[in-house]
């Protein structure tokens, strides 16, 4: 017998419907194509404060990992000569479980070749307002333009720190931001937030600042997204892994091995290009003023 | 040794010596940034709420506490006596540890006795509990209407707000996590 429960399981089912359909319908009309790549993966990525899910063979063999994001693959399609690719996908993160955090959620990503992130951001300004619209989600505020701020100007005008006096404490930092900066983003209209030190942007080129061409949008308080203008220099970006590498040994955290494919492909070309990867359940969480986003997905893990 | 991932709603943890129960908590990560754990927790000896943000991962020691089911006795001056039902020991808890709960105790009430390292700090009363009313308004006959409503005071001294229909010497259920009237009761 179907009771209450079984009736908000559906109605999450026919909103992400929608909302699927709604984001397929506006990278399609963008002459963008949709892509898939594996879920498993011979490196999860090296973020320092990133966990993956390691996946064994039948015999116990160690066979690579569940995908933490599917960046690595997607920015190879770029090297083969793909131009506009976007994914909905499951992306999994171990030992991150909350209300905005499920240890298997899904992801949006999307690349375009030749581009900057500016024009990323803006496909992600049109993205969320279509999205409202096709949902029926009366948000005028998600209608561009978005606000923006590097994020020197968000610590400077939420609590009058700048980031300079921060960044020999990255723990501080984070700290900071998570406790008193970013509860306060996006609360009126979402908010895109530039500039992030380079060393916080493994994946991103440094602009003429020396800060990193990455960006993140707030919108009431969650991070809905994060971006990069891409970092195409193979020999840099092997820098870079070899400084994660050291610095997840440091911290006594699994040290993944690099993905010696995705440095081949970089050496071999990727366009100057940007990306970004955004989360599907908290737009939808978000959009409906839901408490979370296991109450706008079908099997959290918690009803699993 | 426990950690933050032990975290829930009622973990009791001991910082600085005092004894802290969960009371609400938040998995944050910051993207490509350390994750925390920001708790709001209620100091178990006074009641206090304060809010603490743990590094993700980070060690927290386990308070030692036992709840135990005793049975409320009498008032002795300042304190309240209570009786462990199956062992017949004894201990008292003053008002002031008991705070609001004191008003939902009676003779022969069952309550939950918190124990911190073998003392008691507080109880958990019975989620509802029936209390006579000793004051209140007279009522009108026939006025049904539960949105209006008039202060009551209840044979231990609680005062909540009730219905205009109820009259001294009635019954009420009366709900501890809130301190508010449910419904009236025949008895």
């Amino acid at each position: 017998m179907a009771g209450p429960a079984d009736a908000a399981v559906l109605q999450v089912l026919k909103l992400r419907d929608a909302l699927l359909a709604a984001i397929r319908r506006f990278f399609l009309e963008r002459d963008f194509i949709e892509v898939e790549t594996p879920a498993i993966v011979p490196s999860p990525g090296l973020d320092v404060h990133l966990s993956a899910f390691e996946v064994r063979g039948p015999k116990g063999e160690p066979v690579g990992w569940l995908a933490t994001s599917p960046e690595y693959q997607m920015k190879r399609l770029l090297s083969a000569g793909a131009q506009r690719i976007f994914q909905l996908c499951r992306s999994y993160r171990a030992e991150e479980q909350g209300r905005h955090h499920e240890r298997e959620f899904t992801m949006l990503e999307w690349y375009r070749a030749d581009a900057s992130s500016e024009e990323v951001i803006r496909d992600t300004e049109e993205l969320v307002a279509f999205i409202a619209d096709a949902l029926d989600q009366p948000a005028p505020e998600v209608h561009p333009p978005w606000q923006r701020m590097s994020v020197d100007e968000a610590l400077q005008f939420h609590v009058n720190l700048t980031l300079d006096s921060l960044m020999h404490d990255e723990d501080r930092f984070f700290r900071v931001w998570a406790e008193e900066v970013q509860p306060r983003l996006g609360n009126e209209r979402p908010i895109v937030v530039t500039d992030w030190p380079a060393s916080m942007a493994s994946l991103a080129k440094i602009k003429p600042n020396g800060m990193a061409d990455r960006f993140e949008a707030f919108y009431r308080g969650v991070e809905l997204c994060n971006g990069f203008g891409e970092l195409t220099d193979a020999a840099e970006q092997r820098r870079r892994f070899e400084r994660d590498q050291a610095a997840r040994m440091a911290a006594d955290a699994p040290v993944y091995p690099i993905d010696e494919r995705f440095v081949a492909d970089l050496e071999r070309g990727m366009p100057e290009s940007g990306g970004n990867a955004l989360g599907v359940d908290r737009l939808l969480m978000l959009l409906l003023g839901a408490p979370s986003i296991q109450a706008v997905m079908p099997f959290p893990l918690e009803r699993l | 040794m426990a950690d933050t991932s032990d975290i829930k709603k009622g973990f009791k943890m001991l910082m600085d010596g005092v004894p802290y129960a969960v009371v609400d908590h938040q998995f944050v990560k910051p993207g490509k940034g350390q994750a925390f754990v920001r708790t709001r927790m209620k100091n178990m000896m006074t009641g206090a709420v304060i809010d603490r943000t743990f590094k993700s991962g980070e060690k927290l020691e386990k308070a030692d506490t036992e709840e135990r089911t005793m049975q409320y006795l009498y008032p002795e001056g300042e304190n309240r006596v209570f009786m462990d039902t199956r062992s017949y020991e004894q201990l008292s808890l003053t008002d002031e540890q008991l705070g609001d709960n004191v008003h939902y105790l009676l003779d022969g009430t069952e309550v939950d006795v918190m124990l911190f390292d073998g003392r008691p700090i507080g109880v958990t009363p019975p989620t509802f509990v029936e209390l006579l009313v000793t004051e209140t308004e007279p009522g009108f006959k026939g006025d049904t209407s539960s949105n209006t409503t008039k202060p009551a005071t209840l044979e231990t001294g609680l005062q909540v707000n009730v219905p205009l229909f109820v009259n001294a010497g009635d019954r009420l259920k009366i709900d501890t996590r809130t301190g508010s009237y449910v419904e009236r009761v025949k008895g």
